[in-house]
């Protein structure tokens, strides 16, 4: 109890100049602990049940296959090899493969092709900004759903592209509204004063914005990139459309839902896979924390 | 380049800048959006040549397709349960956080770090977390003397776990009110405090008429999004039931009784299963329509996001 009184919180600025050691003040100090103990057991208790569910899904991963199936919380011997015998599975290397190259070439498109679209959306004065503005905005509104049959016919009867992941990457060089819309939103807090002095000193466009605001937009771009990178990774609806034919084009996000069907009863096989397929995400993650949740409430709150 | 006039110049370059997107725009939303229309009123197997067919595929949809009813439900059920709960369970978290006065940081990691978790492994994870027989969470039910519900396996259970899956990745939101209550000026607080106000008088009157735009712009989200709602739906149905699913086998969506079910689901069935094209545009701008009508109505009120513009 001590140390929390310690590291209890430095009185409110209100509060200083009073300074009085009267029983008022002790009611005061002691109402301020009590809150701080209250809001924290209470963040203590939820962010145990936000953790459990990885704590769970690891102890099972490391079980053998008879202690998966009984109920037991905690493995009775380690079985590390699990996480071997996932990698030696048929495809699930190949399935690492695709993620990378789905995510990693869909990532680089989209942010090769957002770059000036949002530049010229945040920056140019042209009639018809208002609409191209409401158009990216509607687009990030329609469902996947709505447009993926047509979109399909198109790829699979022209392009013979079905059983591969390139439907799903080409359209990337040509915009994301998503990825539009968030780096136009980070644009807008660059002043145009830099502009407007890169194009006294003659800068053209294309020049202005590779040298002074795409170094200047790094965090934005980083954003970007980090949201696109792990919507391809987590993508499950566009893959079972176009890769599914094909086990060989099969990504991570799809082939683990094959993967548990095939062993049925290997949870400790299925939760080890699991953790693998979450893995590169949270990795990611702990090395780019601030560019995350600059992205999202970005997202949010610029608004 | 020369010979063009000053404007002709700034109209080439804008269309320069903007040619990307206006590709994208054309080929990826325009075109299919318009083929999707132009399908709904055909009859079409994708193998012969698509005929016209005039209103019968609107009419099997909204008249006879026995799931379409169910899955407009749980759709609808979802996004009305769903939404409610995330945006005031990420508000709830939010208020936590910036409540906390000492590590704040790893708590906000805690909190965050489940959104990440890619839908898939999610969703595989809770149906495993969840499961009746050997999952940890009815194991530590029972052990303090509580009987648990069968969870993804009992229809009257199986959205609200879907909820919970959801709850779980709410980190997102959590951030986006996160921000939104430290933008809020202290000056009201203090001010309201010399007034007498209590905390939820606080809450009330300085707290929540500041982040009004942030509750709309993640109420519109949530319903586009839950407009949406498909992976979790699927794998959870699937890999619950327990049946061996390869590429080629039809399973019925929706397990149990076509209580996971949902509107997207349909169209993934009908058009790639059933290569009923007619039907699955049908549903496709079912979804479509509603997605905008909830959109528009909740845009007329403040929404972030439309705010930025000027």
């Amino acid at each position: 109890m001590t140390s929390t009184t310690l590291s209890a919180p430095a009185p409110k600025a209100t509060d200083t100049p009073v300074r009085s050691r009267g029983p008022e003040a002790a009611r005061a100090r002691r109402k301020r602990v009590l809150h701080w103990i209250a809001v924290h057991s209470v963040a203590i208790a939820v962010a145990l049940l936000f953790i459990l569910p990885f704590v769970f899904v690891f102890l099972t991963s490391v079980m053998s296959d008879s202690q998966a199936m009984s109920g037991d919380l905690w493995p009775s011997s380690w079985h590390w090899e699990n996480y071997k015998a996932v990698f030696e599975t048929d495809g699930f290397l190949t399935w690492w493969r695709n993620s990378l190259m789905y995510a990693g070439l869909g990532t680089l498109f989209t942010v090769c092709s957002a770059i000036p679209v949002a530049y010229a959306l945040a920056k140019f004065r042209f009639r018809g900004r208002r609409t191209a503005m409401l158009l990216v905005i509607s687009t990030m509104m329609l469902p996947p759903q709505v447009i993926v049959i047509p979109m399909y016919l198109v790829w699979a009867q022209q392009f013979h592209l079905s059983g591969t992941l390139w439907p799903l990457i080409i359209p990337m060089a040509f915009g994301d509204a998503y990825s539009i819309f968030l780096l136009r939103q980070f644009l807008l807090t660059i002043p145009k004063e830099y502009i407007e002095s890169a194009r006294v000193d003659g800068c053209g466009e294309v020049r202005t914005l590779l040298r002074i605001i795409v170094p200047m937009a790094k965090p934005g771009i980083a954003a970007i990139a980090l949201f696109q990178f792990f919507y391809c990774w987590n993508d499950y609806f566009g893959p079972q459309i176009y890769a599914a034919q094909d086990p060989g084009s099969w990504t991570l996000s799809y082939g683990l839902e094959s993967f548990k069907s095939a062993h049925m009863v290997n949870w400790n096989m299925t939760m080890a896979a699991t953790l693998l397929v979450m893995a590169p995400v949270i990795v990611i993650f702990f090395f780019a924390q601030k560019a995350f949740v600059e992205g999202v409430t970005l997202t949010g709150v610029k608004g | 380049m020369a010979t063009l006039s000053p404007p002709a110049r700034h109209r080439l370059r804008v269309l320069g800048f903007l040619s990307p997107w206006l590709i994208g725009f054309s080929v990826f939303f325009l075109y299919p959006l318009i083929a999707t229309v132009y399908f709904s009123f055909m009859h079409y197997n994708q193998i012969k040549e698509p005929t016209f067919v005039g209103l019968k595929n609107w009419r099997y949809v909204f008249e006879q397709m026995p799931l379409f009813g169910p899955a407009l439900w749980n759709t609808l059920w979802l996004v009305v349960v769903m939404v409610a709960l995330r945006v005031v369970f990420g508000l709830s978290l939010g208020l936590l956080v910036t409540k906390l006065k000492s590590g704040v940081g790893f708590f906000r990691t805690a909190f965050y770090i489940p959104y990440l978790a890619p839908p898939v492994a999610a969703t595989v994870a809770f149906v495993f977390l969840l499961n009746p027989g050997s999952g940890p969470v009815n194991e530590i039910l029972s052990k303090v003397g509580i009987s648990a519900p069968t969870w993804f396996n009992d229809p009257n259970w199986a959205k609200p776990s879907l909820v919970m899956l959801s709850l779980w990745g709410i980190g997102d939101l959590m951030v986006i009110f996160m921000a939104a209550l430290l933008d809020v000026p202290k000056e009201q607080y203090e001010a309201a405090e010399l007034d007498g106000a209590g905390p939820w008088a606080k809450f009330r009157y300085v707290t929540w008429p500041s982040i009004t735009p942030i509750v709309m712009f993640a109420v519109v989200t949530g319903v586009v999004q839950t407009m949406q709602y498909y992976t979790q739906a699927l794998v959870a149905g699937k890999v619950a039931s327990g049946v061996n699913i390869g590429p080629g086998s039809v399973v019925q969506p929706g397990y149990p009784d076509h209580s996971t079910l949902t509107v997207p689901q349909l169209v993934y069935q009908m058009g790639f299963q059933n290569f009923n094209t007619g039907a699955a545009c049908v549903l496709s701008l079912v979804l479509f329509a509603i997605a905008m009508a909830v959109t528009m109505l909740l845009m007329r009120k403040r929404s972030g996001l439309l705010s930025a513009e000027d």
